[in-house]
């Protein structure tokens, strides 16, 4: 089976819903980021004064300075041409961090060690976790309100929620996994009333402890109870042996996975072929963890390892991981040069130029 | 003169000497997390070399003055160094040696934590980087007894990468080899635990179990101590655990916050070494024991066992406390100071 077959571009909904009304192609490769971008040098200022207790930097002017970075880096991946842009999680300090001081349940003792001299105020669950404030309803109005492109709402999955602090309170970290699933679940029922209508679900701790994919399947489905078709679930797992959870993952309820595989150099890539990637694949194209911009060409092959696993309709293109680690303008440049590329592509899959086969290469006597 | 012997040895085994206890790896003071950090920055190469001074010295000495001072307070039977200097954890004594270049960061067991992968490119030699840390430590102990924390070679050869000897065997000999002389340059220390988390995390096969045993029992032979071997993350495999007992070492330590059945059966099945450490805290779980708790956890310990008496049962967490933000370290002290002196007071 080949890419360039001469039928008419298939239809994927789900994925469909972002394509803009202007797209040059036929072709729709959705461009899109994992979240995180690196902050503006004067956000990290302005939190330092916010902290400091002799500054009249207030209450206010820390919400209007985190307002002002949400704009700009919205705006920003605009002007790299995303089609679902985030905020680039301005208003986060850490994935387990930011969530935790928002749910009921959970308490912070102080700083523990991740490696060297880097810390995380690790939290500690010490009673049942309940749902109490909102979490990201009001990023995402803001965030909507201020681009005129859909946007993708990261939120860190139930699994990691659980596996990254201490439990105090539970029998063990599957019980209060599914707690916390429910707890996601109704923070998306607000996202979606909301308006929003791509949730990415992110689960870096599945990658430390493949066993546990039951686990987290089993959290995606009460995840996604009631909530209607149409919303675009993604799952993203970085980091990680995945010939260890795959095929077991496409039982997820998701449309979607979204894969770190740029950074190993695309060897773990036969993993998905076999059998068939049933799912929508959103394939990191670009390293997050190398600060140098990758060429648009070098980006175009990436993007055609894609093809290898998935016709187009179900391709999806993203970084590997969150880039807010890199400097700014590095990061700017990898999605400028990543949507660039991704463009080219579909336009070669219109003119019918991309010839690659799919699926696992067929036994030599077959 | 026979007579009084056996009167004595009859006494000890109707007495248990119960020592709480750490197998240290301290997580730092908050303050040393920030003045170490400003100091020595937050990358790769900023992490210890060994040779570090000035300023960087000066703060874990006060570090290490105010663990040593926690420990006392708390009323631990046996005070350890806190190994605060240690960043790659157990590889840390490959991590400072020359032979050794220090290169990617890799995950430190099923953690969320990493270390500099050491990959040993030339004859390894001891350099009394431990044993540097341990003088300074018996200053501040005065009185108090010392207790020496070392990688077990099993563990620390299944840490680091050999690019040097060229065979697993002969590799694990060097890294017995210059384990035993880094021991034999320790100041005198009442004990010394050996932390083997690998000899249940990546079981050693066939052959290669009786060898880690021999590689721990040349190690042990380096101090006049009580060795205390350590294994965590679960129970040995029986096989590991039956050559473990032929090692010349003076306790077997059983994680029982992570697995109680297998280490039960171990013991059951094979008996035990004369004392043992019982790993009854949890290192990495901010919830504190309460004392009475851990008092009551080795008695059911007694009562799972065909064994009456130990002579010495060592009571501590059951892996490193660098895990921990440094208030519920604190706490977790306390409660394994307070749980041995329950645990004498009903034996007696």
């Amino acid at each position: 089976m080949s890419a360039n077959e001469d039928t008419p571009v298939t239809v994927n909904e789900n994925k469909d819903q972002f394509r803009p009304a202007d797209h040059e192609h036929d072709h729709f490769l959705l461009t899109t980021v994992v979240g995180s971008y690196p902050k503006p040098k004067w956000l990290n200022r302005a939190k330092e004064l916010y902290q400091d207790p002799d500054h009249e930097f207030d209450e206010d002017d820390w919400q209007e300075a985190k307002d002002d970075a949400s704009r700009l880096i919205t705006a920003e991946h605009e002007r790299a041409g995303l089609d679902a842009v985030v905020d680039g999680e301005m208003r986060r300090n850490e994935m387990v961090e930011f969530f935790a001081h928002r749910i009921e349940g959970y308490e912070f003792n102080g700083p523990v060690k991740v490696w060297g001299h880097n810390y995380f105020d690790k939290p500690s669950v010490v009673s049942e976790v309940e749902y109490d404030e909102s979490w990201l309803v009001d990023e995402y109005k803001f965030t909507a309100a201020a681009s005129d492109r859909p946007v993708k709402v990261p939120i860190t999955g139930p699994y990691t929620l659980a596996n990254w602090s201490f439990n105090e309170a539970y029998d063990d970290d599957e019980a209060l996994t599914y707690d916390l699933a429910d707890l996601v679940n109704e923070e998306i029922e607000k996202l979606v009333e909301a308006g929003a209508r791509y949730i990415q679900i992110d689960e870096p701790a599945l990658a430390t402890t493949p066993d546990d994919h039951a686990i987290v399947g089993e959290a995606l489905e009460r995840i996604v109870a009631d909530i209607p078709e149409e919303v675009r679930i993604g799952l993203h797992v970085c980091y990680g042996d995945y010939s260890r959870i795959y095929p077991e993952i496409l039982e997820f309820p998701v449309d979607e996975f979204d894969l770190e595989l740029a950074n190993g150099d695309y060897e773990q890539l036969d993993v998905f072929k076999d059998p068939e990637f049933s799912k929508d694949l959103a394939l990191g194209v670009t390293d997050a963890h190398v600060a140098e911009v990758e060429s648009v060409e070098q980006i175009e092959e990436n993007i055609k390892k894609g093809l290898e696993v998935v016709p187009p309709e179900q391709l999806v293109v993203s970084p590997d991981c969150g880039v807010k680690l890199l400097p700014r303008e590095v990061a700017y440049g990898k999605m400028a040069n990543m949507v660039e590329a991704a463009r080219n592509v579909e336009a070669d899959l219109d003119a019918g130029n991309i010839d690659i086969e799919r699926g696992a290469p067929a036994p030599a006597d077959d | 003169m026979e007579n009084i012997k056996h009167r004595y040895s009859l006494a000890r085994s109707t007495m248990t000497e119960y020592v709480s206890t750490t197998p240290g790896l301290f997580p730092l003071p908050d303050w040393a997390k920030d003045d170490l950090s400003d100091l020595k920055g937050h990358q790769k190469h900023d992490l210890i070399s060994g040779d570090e001074g000035g300023e960087i010295t000066a703060a874990y000495e006060d570090a290490r003055e105010e663990v040593i001072a926690a420990q006392q307070d708390a009323g631990l039977d046996r005070i350890t160094e806190g190994q605060l200097r240690w960043d790659d954890m157990l590889a840390h004594p490959l991590a400072v040696n020359d032979a050794v270049e220090t290169r990617g960061i890799v995950r430190y067991y099923d953690n969320n934590n990493f270390y500099r992968e050491p990959v040993v490119n030339g004859d390894l030699e001891a350099s009394g980087d431990v044993a540097a840390e341990l003088e300074t430590a018996a200053e501040l102990a005065g009185d108090d007894a010392l207790q020496a924390v070392l990688p077990g070679p099993y563990s620390l050869a299944d840490l680091a990468t050999d690019e040097h000897y060229g065979d697993e065997t002969e590799f694990l000999g060097a890294i017995a080899d210059f384990l035993e002389d880094e021991a034999a340059a320790f100041p005198e220390v009442e004990t010394l635990f050996l932390l083997e988390p690998s000899l249940v995390e990546n079981a050693p096969e066939d052959g290669v179990d009786e060898r880690a045993s021999e590689a721990i029992d040349q190690v042990a032979g380096a101090v006049d101590a009580d060795v205390v071997v350590q294994p965590y993350w679960g129970a040995l495999e029986e096989k590991v655990y039956a050559h473990l007992l032929d090692a010349d070492i003076d306790a077997v330590g059983f994680d029982f916050v992570a697995n109680q059945e297998d280490n039960l059966y171990n013991i059951q099945e094979y008996g035990a070494t004369d004392d043992v450490s019982l790993g009854l805290a949890d290192g990495q779980n901010t919830l504190v024991e309460e004392p009475e708790a851990i008092r009551d956890r080795v008695d059911w310990v007694y009562d799972q066992i065909p064994v009456s008496e130990f002579e010495t049962v060592y009571l501590t967490t059951n892996t490193e406390t660098f895990y921990l933000p440094y208030a519920k370290f604190e706490e977790k002290l306390a409660a394994l100071a307070a749980a041995a002196e329950l645990a004498e007071v009903k034996a007696a």
